[in-house]
């Protein structure tokens, strides 16, 4: 089974800052999921190039925690409950 | 073990010794139990049909290997997370209890060569992670798991579960890097 994308909003950086989307959806640094499953699920999940969720996934190892993407609080909730379908530690936040 | 290969119809193959498949199946199975503490075709009929829709808010789970396979949706707000846990924590319990069951039906009975379609390795790749959160939360793993390890004297009773557990990263790697 691959999962559907199921948000298509932008992740927030710098070249591309979104300001009217105020729900994220955060992954946290984990111990035990492996770097390339994690790079591998950004990829399922967000439907995201190889190269945007190793960044992502380098993120979240070295600062211990990543936001992976922005939008309507449903959407961030639904990402969440995805993410949480493959192990991964997410979280939504209301991002102030 | 041999590795996983990608095969033609976008599907994997491995081989497993009888010794690894007896360990994966007690493995899967337990964290099947732990998720289904009712009895997986029970619960599994329950959820479905809502019979045992609990009355009381579902709550963070005590035991920390369940509070890491069903986490809290909200980091600093437990009203949130009491509330995404209502709508999301019995369809993920029933996700993880179908891929644990999904891998333990695609297993060879007694170890040799096996292939799985791109479906089936999804439900492994979960599973197999589930079966590594669980390890590592009962173990303590941290990220500098090789020293942790290391420190360990030879005849550390967790000694053996160290090693089922750096063997199942080499297997779930092996299976991440076939479907990547």
């Amino acid at each position: 089974m691959s999962v559907a994308p199921a948000e298509v909003d932008l992740p927030r950086s710098a070249d591309n800052p979104i300001t009217d989307k105020p729900w994220v959806t955060i992954v946290w640094n984990d111990p035990v999921n492996l770097m390339t499953y994690v790079t591998y699920v950004f990829q399922q999940v967000f439907g995201y190039p190889k190269k945007k969720a190793t960044r992502l996934m380098l993120d979240v190892h070295h600062k211990g925690k990543a936001v992976v993407a922005v939008g309507a609080r449903e959407a961030m909730e639904h990402n969440v409950e995805i993410l949480h379908g493959y192990g991964l530690w997410a979280t939504v936040q209301h991002d102030n | 073990m041999e590795p996983f290969r990608r095969t033609r119809g976008g599907g994997v193959r491995a081989a497993l010794a009888p010794t690894e498949t007896s360990l994966l199946r007690s493995l899967v199975g337990q964290v099947i139990t732990l998720i289904a503490p009712d009895g997986p075709p029970q619960r599994q009929l329950d959820d479905l049909l809502d019979w045992d829709a609990p009355a009381d808010e579902p709550e963070t789970p005590d035991d920390p290997v369940l509070a890491r396979l069903l986490p809290d949706g909200y980091r600093d707000d437990p009203t949130a997370s009491q509330e995404f846990r209502r709508y999301t924590e019995s369809g993920l319990r029933s996700a993880k209890h179908q891929a644990a069951q999904e891998m333990l039906d695609t297993m060879p009975e007694t170890g040799g060569k096996f292939q799985l379609t791109h479906d089936q390795a999804q439900a492994w790749l979960k599973a197999l992670n589930d079966i590594r959160l669980a390890l590592g939360v009962r173990l303590g793993v941290t990220e500098e798991f090789e020293e942790q390890w290391g420190q360990l004297p030879a005849d550390d009773p967790q000694w053996a579960a160290y090693e089922v557990y750096a063997w199942l990263g080499a297997v779930q790697e092996s299976l991440v890097q076939a479907l990547a």
